[in-house]
């Protein structure tokens, strides 16, 4: 089956790539120690808190971490509602 | 000039350490080096049948620490190399036997009239490894190019980190070349952007280290291991020698490289 694939030249990631990003996933959260359902709560909490102040996009809000050699960061993109620079 | 300490650990178990301890000592006393290989997996002894010495063991390093023999009564030397020798561990206690600052103690005892010692470290992060690494003045993580080893080395290395033993070095071991150049394993630049830690050997899979260990004599003993080559680049690369890595390139298959073109799809970047 997947060489009737290859033959037709249908695109498919290879496993070393597969394997490269999960790895990758997997380790930001061992390194800190974070598990993917505490990112969904701080993502909730962090919603509850700016949207008391601020109109914001909810479903737009993304949290997550960016890994670099051995460091990481947590990073919060929270676009604002659609008419927030439009002031009325 | 004393020894250089170097812990041999892994994290995950099944890596290759033992093979890896046995082959680099070896390959280091090829080179002259007075080398100990100290087997600190307690309990669960193998650095001996791998070095095809466990005949010959009277005692072992729990004997040492409790007092029923001298240092170098326990210490047994090598059949082909006059300057290369093994402390056992016990195979009849646990890892409770031996404390870190016992090991402390042994190397400092046998630094003065050494070039190396190697201590083969238990599998996992507990007491084994805490123990293994306390008279390290270096770390060597030995991984393989597979997801689990991978996420338990980035562990190690952050521990070792911790320990103030860092930072570690990598040895990524059984690499396929093949499985690489298809597209189906990770290769060492991929282990190497993960770890981010200082790369000192790539050992590639060759079905002469089994049959070596069957033996009881280390591929880096045989010249037409391309494994024990590797582990002879290691040793080289441990005293200093800039010796450039391999790439294996080569070695994957001519099918190998006709599937690759009939494919096409350069997947394997």
């Amino acid at each position: 089956m997947s060489w009737f694939k290859r033959l037709r030249g249908e695109p498919q990631p290879s496993s070393r790539d597969t394997a490269k990003q999960r790895l990758q996933l997997v380790l930001v959260h061992d390194r800190n120690q974070i598990s993917p359902g505490m990112i969904e709560l701080i993502k909730d909490e962090i919603i509850a808190v700016i949207s008391k102040h601020i109109e914001i996009d909810t479903a737009g809000v993304q949290v997550s971490f960016t890994h670099g050699e051995r460091e990481n960061k947590l990073v919060a993109d929270i676009p604002l509602a659609d008419g927030w620079r439009t002031r009325k | 000039m004393p020894a250089r300490v170097i812990t041999i650990t892994s994290g995950k178990g099944g890596v290759g350490k033992t093979t890896t301890t046995a082959n680099v000592a070896v390959a280091l006393a090829l080179l002259g080096k007075r080398v100990v290989c100290l087997d600190a997996d307690i309990g669960l002894r193998n650095l001996d049948v791998v070095l095809g010495l466990e005949n010959r063991i009277v005692y072992d390093v729990v004997d040492v620490i409790e007092g029923r023999c001298k240092l170098r009564q326990a210490m047994i030397k090598d059949k082909r190399l006059s300057e290369l020798y093994l402390l056992p561990a016990s195979q009849k206690r646990d890892k409770s036997a031996v404390k870190p600052d016992d090991l402390v103690k042994i190397c400092l005892d046998l630094r003065p009239d050494h070039d190396f010692v190697l201590i083969d470290s238990a599998a996992g992060i507990e007491e084994g490894f805490r123990t293994a690494i306390a008279p390290a003045d270096e770390v060597i993580i030995v991984t393989n190019p597979e997801v689990s080893a991978v996420r338990d080395a980035d562990r190690i290395v952050g521990l070792v980190e911790a320990a103030e033993k860092g930072p570690a070095k990598l040895i990524v071991n059984r690499l396929k070349p093949e499985l690489v150049q298809r597209g189906d394993a990770l290769d060492t630049s991929d282990v190497l952007d993960i770890l981010a830690i200082e790369l000192i050997g790539i050992v590639p899979e060759d079905e002469l280290v089994l049959i070596s260990t069957n033996r009881g004599t280390p591929a880096a003993l045989d010249d037409k291991s391309r494994a024990g080559m590797s582990f002879r680049n290691i040793a080289r690369r441990l005293t200093g020698e800039d010796v450039p890595f391999e790439s294996f390139r080569e070695e994957a298959n001519v099918f190998g490289r006709f599937a690759k073109f009939l494919r096409g799809d350069g997947r394997t970047s």
